[in-house]
């Protein structure tokens, strides 16, 4: 296979400079992430342990495999918002007893774990990447159930959570529910739901209604223990498989559950030992422009990221303006669609379109590395037939069935971001690098449009134009579009699955392409692979 | 000439006599009891005859059964090694009757030299220095007697071994009860109360000379050793020479000896032990009519096969020019290697020898027993090898056996080997100082380091680190990518491990900065070099060092430049099932329950016994730890226990 060569100069002042401007970001993203990390706070967390119990952080650890690699997902949700990063609760993708599951644990150190809009949001996609990679779940629960100052933002979406649990349960996906604590009213259903309950002796309380509520309700006096204690739902509910003694007692069985429930990933297995990269990961950071005007060769970035730098490139010499070839990431065979100088023109997008269908025809996951400012504007574009281009390969996104993977590493407008497999379109999953920038368009041209649309309109009206106004509005709205495009942003509202260190690139591709390898993998057939 | 060779004895000496027998051209028998079916030196002969059972008493004490061995498999000759039959004169004339050599000397120098009381006659009348002392009757003034010999006196078995029924007396007062309590001690033990009184010298060195004679009546000396460095009587580390010994005392303890052997018209090889004072006086302690244990330190200085001597002797040959004109070559140390927990008092160890490697290296000589795998009981003595080392000079081959010994792989079963390289690297040993004091004048010694020193701190991380490379090695699902990776840090892997009766907790992240690692949560400066499963590699403070790690089980046995430890993986998750029950008593050792003294129900008082174990001729009495009843009680005499095996459970009274 052919081997990437690095033009790459490290000793070069730009190369120092990006590096630079990268490390002051990702120290932005590090200060976040401690921010999620620390969840409700040392008092909340030193409360908590005073009752004997883990942090959600400590019960993951001591679930997951020793050593193995973790991927915590949308760890900014809630960003920016009223409530605490990582909105009250963890997800992410890890083995346990050698199987790679879904985790999803409340922090009860943030208000009881109560879940709002954010947490749910979080919630929801962890429950759909487990549908569609056919990844196990388990659930570490202690939360005291809606947030209820949201509970109009809540109540009616929430009850997916149910309808995704037992929706898995009926693909044969297991679910696993240890209960740690709270988990009541509509919480009650998530061990309700789940394949396997593990409650926690003295600890877990599962009941519909607490005694207040009980008592208000009906007028009976009853304690927590017998409305939902683990030893009345082992003993007498049944509700409870297996009971145990204590947090790690749970934690055990959960992992013991695992070892049962005889796993099979039906996707083929990677080719064994790849070869790491010949260039080093360290030095994307240096690849990325400051300033996301300039573009970058995207062969950098595969040449620290694919098996042996190894890229097997498809057309190079036609629509240039997009990469497009077959490389390996930790053993699994991917085609690459990334953006080379931003722009799509039509050449591109037939490039891509036949690129996926392809792709379709030999089972192989695509992924998806972002940098484009959408597709070409202008006369002779248009009447060049772009819109029929670009939806061909909107439609090939679409109708690929092949697992799709997608980076966001610089730049991410307009009908570029659907081309490339943004969101909407279903990636299994989707990160962004921490400079990503994400919008309709870019906040200068957004805002620039705007002034000119406003003085064409004062013109047709015969109005006067304010340009010293305009000036101020221009750079209201750029400096809003500017602060919605942030990556930080994007990820709040689940646009994404997480922003990573852009040196973890291969590491996250390579768990990506494991997990989703937990389902078939299979492209569409049908037709055959049209020239366009 | 010898044809088939029956070795009446087990482990290295049966090893050891059956590789020079082959080197002679002469066929072996071994013969072994149940527990030592798979032992190296069964497969090393070329026959081989079951002991049923595993006691001494039932298997290689039973001479009839060895004659027996000897006679199906058509032996000519029969080597007892030393223990055992060596010293046994009934069973030398058995062999005469039976038409087999014994190879040894005759049973009447073995009769006489069996009784210390008539060996020391024997001995006074040849001419041979002797400690002034009294047989004790029942009829004898005690106070006349020990005013005659001047105390402190030592009142001795007469028919005794081992220390057993010994006893030190400083003054008149204590006499009495002391020869009592010796008495006592000596019928149960030998089955004969006869004891004797003896000068008692401080702190002596043990210096024993080794004699051979042959046939026709020459018998000559081939010098000294030294084994002073003793527990519990049981020497540990011998030398040859002694550095005590000049060349003048040499060869008057030579003319001892060799007078001494002409008296009794010794024939093969034997031992003449003295005791010499600070003050240069010898006087005769007790011949060994046997190859003795230490024997390869003198095969060192000499460069002679006292086995081949042995045998020749045995088949009537003269001795040979190299053994009457041998001179002392150098200087050669041996030092036994135990299995046995020393911090815990020289407890006896016992479990599987996982691995048993000394690596070779000029002046090494490994007379062992074992080889990986090995099964270490409390059938026998734990002695798992002797290490030997010869140099030039005293100093070289004390820094050569401290380098093998502390380079050795040892795992699964404890050994004495640090206290061997703490007495090899120590002051007073290098200088000489060794009389039999030596090691209650270095209690620091006898104690070893504390857990806590870095070294150990560094293993921890190592077997922490190897446990990675093989849980990464290992994993199914995404083993190709970094090992414990996060893209939000969360707190360290972690893994703890207990050394000993202490636990060493080890948090480790592997990141793109490299290793960090705490150890009971204080930060150890290393970097990673390399890890796999049985390797790693460390810097620390600008030293690069390398760890051998092997796993069994939950184990991690780690060998470093620096020292070894056995790391015992704590289980991230305690199994509900193996929980002792609260009151439970535990086994503090291996060995066999001699007595159970109460039953089920029986109501017990705090420190009340209840139960006795044995192990290595010492007792160990299970006291009740509370007032309360006794619950369980999980053994029966005769049972063999190992350590951390439940008892018997006490509940508490009232709880």
């Amino acid at each position: 296979m052919p081997v990437l060569t690095s033009q790459l100069d490290t000793s070069s002042e730009t190369y120092t400079s990006y590096r630079k401007a990268q490390l002051a970001v990702l120290d932005q993203l590090q200060e976040q992430l401690d921010l999620a990390v620390a969840g409700g706070g040392a008092r909340y967390t030193e409360r908590h342990r005073q009752r004997g119990k883990l942090p959600v952080r400590e019960r993951l650890e001591l679930l997951l495999d020793p050593d193995s690699p973790f991927l915590e997902l949308s760890p900014l949700a809630a960003w920016g918002t009223l409530f605490t990063v990582g909105a009250t609760v963890l997800t992410g993708i890890g083995v346990v007893s050698g199987v790679e599951c879904v985790v999803i644990g409340h922090d009860p150190t943030v208000r009881g774990g109560a879940m709002n809009p954010y947490s749910l949001k979080k919630t929801l996609r962890a429950l759909e990447i487990a549908r569609v990679n056919r990844l196990p779940v388990i659930n570490l629960v202690e939360s005291g159930g809606a947030d209820l100052p949201t509970q109009a933002d809540l109540f009616v979406p929430a009850g997916r959570i149910f309808h995704e649990l037992t929706e898995l349960s009926s693909l044969a996906i297991p679910t696993v529910a240890l209960v740690f604590g709270n988990s009541t009213a509509g919480g009650a259903y998530v061990p309700g739901m789940c394949d396997y309950a593990v409650l926690v002796d003295r600890a877990a309380k599962v009941f519909l209604g607490g005694p207040p509520l009980v008592r208000m309700a009906t007028g009976e006096d009853a304690d927590d223990e017998a409305l939902g204690g683990a030893e009345m739902h082992s003993r007498v509910s049944g509700l409870s498989d297996y009971f145990a003694v204590d947090e790690r007692d749970a934690i055990r069985i959960g992992r013991e559950i695992m070892t049962r429930v005889n796993w099979r990933k039906l996707g083929p297995a990677p080719s064994a030992s790849p070869a790491p990269p010949r260039y080093d990961p360290d030095e994307i950071l240096g690849i990325v422009p400051t300033d996301t005007k300039v573009p970058f060769d995207p062969r950098e970035v595969l040449a620290r990221t694919v098996d042996g730098s190894e890229f097997d490139e498809y057309k190079p010499l036609y629509g240039a303006s997009l990469v497009t070839g077959w490389a390996q990431v930790h053993g699994y065979p991917v085609g690459v669609l990334a953006n080379h100088r931003g722009v799509l023109f039509s050449e591109e997008a037939k490039k891509a379109t036949e690129f996926i269908l392809l792709a379709n025809q030999t089972d192989t996951p695509l992924i998806f590395l972002q940098n484009t400012t959408g597709y070409m504007v202008g006369t002779s574009y248009e009447q060049g037939g772009i819109i029929k281009d670009g939806a061909k390969m909107i439609n090939a996104v679409t109708n690929s069935q092949v697992p799709h993977v997608t980076i966001t590493m610089a730049s991410s407008f307009g009908a570029g971001n659907y081309g490339m497999s943004g969101r909407a379109y279903d990636p299994r999953l989707m990160f962004a690098w921490p400079g990503a920038k994400l919008a309709v368009m870019g906040a200068a041209q957004l805002a620039g449009v705007m002034s000119i649309v406003g003085r064409a309109s004062a013109a047709s009206q015969g109005k006067p134009f304010d340009d010293a106004a305009d000036a101020a509005r221009t750079a209201a709205i750029e400096a809003q579009i500017e602060a919605e495009s942030h990556a930080f942003f994007v990820t709040a509202r689940l646009y994404d699955d997480g922003i990573i260190d852009p040196r973890d690139t291969r590491t996250v591709l390579g768990l990506s392409l494991s997990a989703v390898h937990s389902n078939t993998v299979a492209g569409r057939r049908g037709f055959g692979v049209f020239r366009m | 000439m010898i044809g088939k060779l029956l070795v009446a004895n087990r482990g290295e000496i049966a090893a050891r006599v059956m590789r020079t027998a082959h080197a002679l051209g002469i066929s072996t028998v071994a013969v072994y009891s149940d527990p030592d079916a798979g032992a190296p030196f069964v497969a090393l002969a070329d026959e081989a005859v079951r002991l049923p059972g595993s006691a001494p008493g039932d298997t290689y004490l039973r001479g009839d059964l060895v004659l027996a061995a000897a006679r199906v498999t058509g032996a000519d000759a029969i080597h007892p090694g030393y223990g055992f039959l060596s010293e046994n004169a009934g069973f030398a004339r058995d062999c005469a009757a039976a038409g087999v050599t014994f190879v040894g000397p005759s049973p009447e120098a073995i009769a006489s030299m069996g009784s210390k009381v008539e060996a020391k006659a024997l001995m006074e009348a040849a001419g041979v220095p002797v400690l002034p002392g009294a047989t004790i009757t029942d009829g004898t003034d005690l106070g006349a007697a020990a005013e005659k010999i001047g105390f402190p006196v030592l009142v001795k078995a007469v028919f005794g071994g081992g220390g057993r029924g010994m006893r030190v007396v400083h003054a008149p007062s204590e006499l009495a009860d002391a020869v009592a309590g010796a008495r006592r001690e000596a019928a149960s033990a030998f089955g004969d109360g006869t004891v004797f009184l003896e000068r008692f010298v401080v702190d002596p060195r043990h210096v024993e000379v080794q004699i051979v004679g042959d046939a026709h009546g020459a018998v000559v000396h081939l010098f000294e050793r030294e084994c002073s460095i003793q527990r519990r009587y049981q020497k540990i580390v011998e030398e040859a020479p002694s550095p005590a010994v000049g060349d003048a005392l040499r060869a008057e303890l030579g003319a001892a000896a060799v007078a001494a052997g002409k008296a009794l018209g010794y024939t093969g090889v034997g031992t003449v032990e003295f005791v010499l004072d600070a003050g240069g006086a010898f006087h005769f302690l007790e011949v060994n009519t046997r190859l003795q244990v230490e024997h390869p330190v003198t095969e060192l200085i000499t460069g002679l096969d006292l086995v081949e001597v042995q045998l020749r002797v045995a088949e009537g040959e003269p001795l040979p020019e190299s053994v009457t004109g041998a001179r002392i070559e150098g200087h050669a140390i041996e030092a036994r290697l135990y299995a046995e927990d020393v911090p815990a008092g020289f407890l006896p160890a016992t479990g599987t020898l996982h691995r048993f490697r000394i690596a070779a290296a000029p002046g090494i000589r490994v007379d062992s027993g074992v080889v990986d795998g090995s099964v270490v009981g409390t059938a026998y003595d734990p002695m798992l090898a002797k290490v030997v080392a010869h140099g030039p000079t005293r100093a070289d081959a004390a820094r050569r056996l401290a380098r093998a010994l502390s380079g050795a792989q040892l795992h699964g079963v404890t050994t004495n080997r640090d206290l061997l390289v703490a007495i090899l690297r120590e002051q007073e040993f290098l200088a000489g100082g060794t009389d039999t004091g030596y090691l209650s004048r270095h209690p620091e010694v006898v104690r070893g380091r504390r857990r806590s020193d870095d070294p150990v701190r560094a293993r921890a991380a190592a077997a922490a680190l190897a446990r990675q490379a093989e849980n990464r090695q290992a994993a199914g699902v995404l083993g190709t990518l970094p090992s414990g990776w996060r893209n939000v840090a969360n707190g360290p892997q972690q893994v703890g491990y207990a050394v000993g009766e202490q636990t060493v907790e080890v948090g480790y992240r592997l990141g793109r900065d490299g290793l960090r690692v705490t150890v009971d949560g204080s930060p150890l400066d290393a970097r990673l070099l390399s890890a796999a499963p049985d390797a790693v590699e460390l810097e620390a403070g600008g030293v690069r060092r390398a760890y051998t790690v092997h796993r069994v089980g939950g184990v991690a046995y780690v060998d470093g430049p620096d020292g070894s430890s056995a790391l015992a993986e704590v289980p991230r998750f305690a199994d509900p099932n193996a929980v002792a029950h609260a009151g439970s008593l535990l086994a503090p050792m291996p060995g066999a329950v001699v007595r159970v003294l109460v039953g089920p129900g029986a109501p017990v008082t705090a420190g009340q016994p209840l139960l006795v174990l044995e192990a290595m001729k010492m007792e160990h009495t299970v006291v009740a730890p509370v007032d309360g009843v006794v619950s369980e009680i999980d053994v029966a005499a005769g049972d063999q226990v190992d350590t951390g095996q439940v008892l018997a459970v006490v509940e508490e009274d009232g709880s």
